[in-house]
């Protein structure tokens, strides 16, 4: 039981690591400019089919990896450049309406290009097996994702709230006309967000990718995720997007391991079989709703 | 935006139109084309659902992410009745549009404390809640569905066939219509339209402006539910599928297309989405691609809607 709660702990840091990339780049993108992003997931798809694709002609986990976030890059400076930059001055539906466009693009171009097969992924060879601590196995590659991930979280951290490019971030996030009124070019200043936020997208599509299949339509459920993870964190706000990665990423794992498990020893068997897989799934749910019941802004606020 | 007020043409023109609607069953079967009324009737059904989201999202100013909730939770009373023996759409639609909306109530009642994009991701996850609810309901078929062992009867006569149900849906199409249009001159949807334009002026004039989104909301709610269950009659099955978020999103781009508060905004927008569709089908495997450029292009160049051209908003 000891060794079940663990790893599906450590699953569950993982997980909500990898949340971190995704929603870090969706909050500031939408803290910063007010614009919705719906397809932010399909940057994550697109990424991590570049980072498969990569490595299969490469045949190297890492050079695919590092071609993959630098492609995923070029795709998001090219996008904020062409269609994203229209789209600031624009109310809400505008932009659900744009974005909601480019997932239908996204995913048909993915199918035209590789087909509708999942593709294939492999973890490099020096990782592939599970790592011995003490009495406890846990596999080698997912400690990697943890090390990458918490590197990432505290480099970013470093630089949204110890550098100066991250104050202007901050500060564009909190007041964009005061920023802009103050000579920083907010206008600049996204487009690097937003090429940013579209590497970290590539970087989480590529690390999960030899444990999730690469394949249409992995975008969207990691979409859904995100948002609830930036709205639990409260839109803007770098660590609310850390801790409520973190949450939701528990929270998701452990309920799906142990929430069954749980239910079986206090309901009938046919019951718990029913609404053990149910409450696990909505649960993240619940606990949003129940934060914006009582914290309409989420927990860290950035226009506070 | 301002006030919806319909242009003078607006009134012979919806008579014509829905004349035109009337003889299109014996048109299509005299040309040999039956086999678009039930493609049709998809029409009607979603032009119900969309406006349903339009009375919502363009007259109430709340943009709901959750409405195919309510559609799929009509569409599931629907054949949760057929299952218990209720065959008949009188007693069925009712229920559907009850259950509906009372559900949308309580959706509305939590997810209305939020303001912007917190009420998009709040009705959002309330959506996503009911979607796994009904995955994980191996009772009504899971991930599978709950199938219609048939169509159900109206007033004692069978649906079967196209014809009978596509009209029982341009009926209900053409009497939501028509309430619709009353109720948006009114006072209440005045009220509605004024609290979206400001509402901190109508709070300080003391309108009760919560309970109005509410009731807004659970209307929009309940008549997403009767397109629901007629969509189950259509399809044969409710589906998980029709509770998904990219169906919520699909509504919302009907409505968009159409003319986000214009009367007739979501029956312009269904029709053009799902007559595109079709069009595009046919065309090219790839047609999703074809179909989001089209939608970047109205986003970019027609950013008011197609509606906009049939009706005029005053300031």
């Amino acid at each position: 039981m000891t060794q079940l709660v663990l790893e599906q702990a450590l699953n569950g840091l993982q997980f909500g690591l990898m949340l971190f990339l995704l929603a870090a780049g969706l909050t500031l993108v939408f803290g910063i400019m007010d614009c919705i992003n719906l397809a932010h997931g399909s940057l994550y798809m697109v990424g991590a089919y570049f980072v498969a694709a990569a490595a299969q002609a490469a045949d190297s986990f890492w050079i695919g990896l590092g071609a993959g976030v630098a492609g995923a890059a070029v795709l998001g400076l090219v996008l904020e450049l062409s269609l994203f930059r229209r789209l600031y001055q624009r109310d809400h539906l505008s932009q659900v309406l744009a974005t909601f466009a480019l997932i239908l693009i996204a995913n048909e171009a993915v199918r035209v290009i590789w087909g509708p097969q999942p593709l294939m992924l492999n973890p490099p060879e020096s990782l592939a097996g599970p790592l011995e601590i003490g009495e406890f196995f846990y596999p080698a590659y997912r400690l990697l994702i943890i090390g990458f991930g918490l590197a990432v979280a505290i480099l970013l951290y470093l630089l949204v709230a110890k550098s100066r490019i991250g104050m202007w971030v901050r500060a564009g996030a909190a007041n964009r006309e005061m920023t802009e009124a103050l000579g920083i070019n907010v206008r600049a200043l996204f487009t690097a967000v937003f090429v940013f936020g579209a590497a970290l997208c590539a970087l989480a599509g590529g690390l999960l990718g030899p444990l999730l299949a690469v394949q249409v339509g992995m975008g969207e459920s990691v979409l859904i995720l995100a948002f609830v993870v930036i709205i639990i964190g409260g839109i803007g706000s770098i660590r609310g997007a850390l801790v409520g990665s973190l949450i939701v990423g528990t929270v998701d794992t452990l309920g799906r391991a142990l929430l069954p498990t749980l239910l079986r020893a206090l309901l009938p068997a046919d019951a718990a079989a029913t609404l053990g897989p149910a409450l696990a799934s909505i649960l993240i749910y619940v606990l949003m709703a129940g934060i914006l019941f009582f914290k309409p802004q989420g927990l860290f606020p950035a226009r506070a | 935006m301002a006030f919806y007020r319909p242009a003078p043409w607006q009134k012979p023109l919806s008579v014509a139109l829905l004349i035109a609607a009337l003889a299109l069953p014996t048109l299509l079967t005299a040309i040999g084309q039956e086999f678009y009324v039930g493609f049709a009737t998809r029409v009607l059904i979603f032009a119900l659902a969309a406006t349903s989201l339009n009375l919502v999202l363009g007259f109430g100013g709340m943009v709901s992410l959750g409405h195919a909730a309510f559609l799929g939770a009509g569409a599931y009373v629907a054949a949760i009745c057929q299952q218990a023996g209720i065959n008949e759409a009188l007693l069925a639609f009712p229920a559907a549009m009850g259950v509906a909306g009372l559900f949308a109530l309580l959706v509305g009642a939590i997810s209305l404390r939020t303001r912007g994009v917190y009420f998009i991701m709040i009705t959002l996850a309330f959506a996503q809640m009911a979607y796994y609810l009904f995955v994980s309901a191996r009772a009504w078929g899971g991930d599978d569905g709950l199938p219609l062992t048939g169509k159900m009867a109206f007033a004692g006569i069978g649906l079967g066939g196209d014809t009978p149900l596509y009209y029982l849906a341009l009926g209900c199409l053409a009497l939501v219509m028509l309430l619709f249009g009353r109720l948006a001159d009114a006072r209440f949807g005045r009220t509605l339209q004024a609290i979206r334009e400001n509402e901190t002026r109508m709070e300080a004039l003391g309108y009760a402006v919560f309970r109005y989104r509410l009731a807004a909301f659970a209307l929009g709610g309940a008549l997403a539910g009767l397109a629901g269950a007629l969509l189950a009659n259509l399809t044969g099955l409710a589906s998980p599928n029709l509770l998904q978020w990219t169906q919520s999103g699909t509504l919302l781009v009907m409505v968009i297309i159409g003319g986000v508060g214009y009367l007739y905004g979501g029956v312009v927008g269904a029709l053009i989405l799902l007559v595109l569709e079709e069009f595009l089908v046919g065309l090219t495997p790839h047609w999703h691609i074809a179909l989001g450029v089209l939608l970047l292009g109205v986003v970019l160049f027609a950013p008011k809607g197609v509606a906009a051209l049939f009706g005029k908003r005053h300031g």
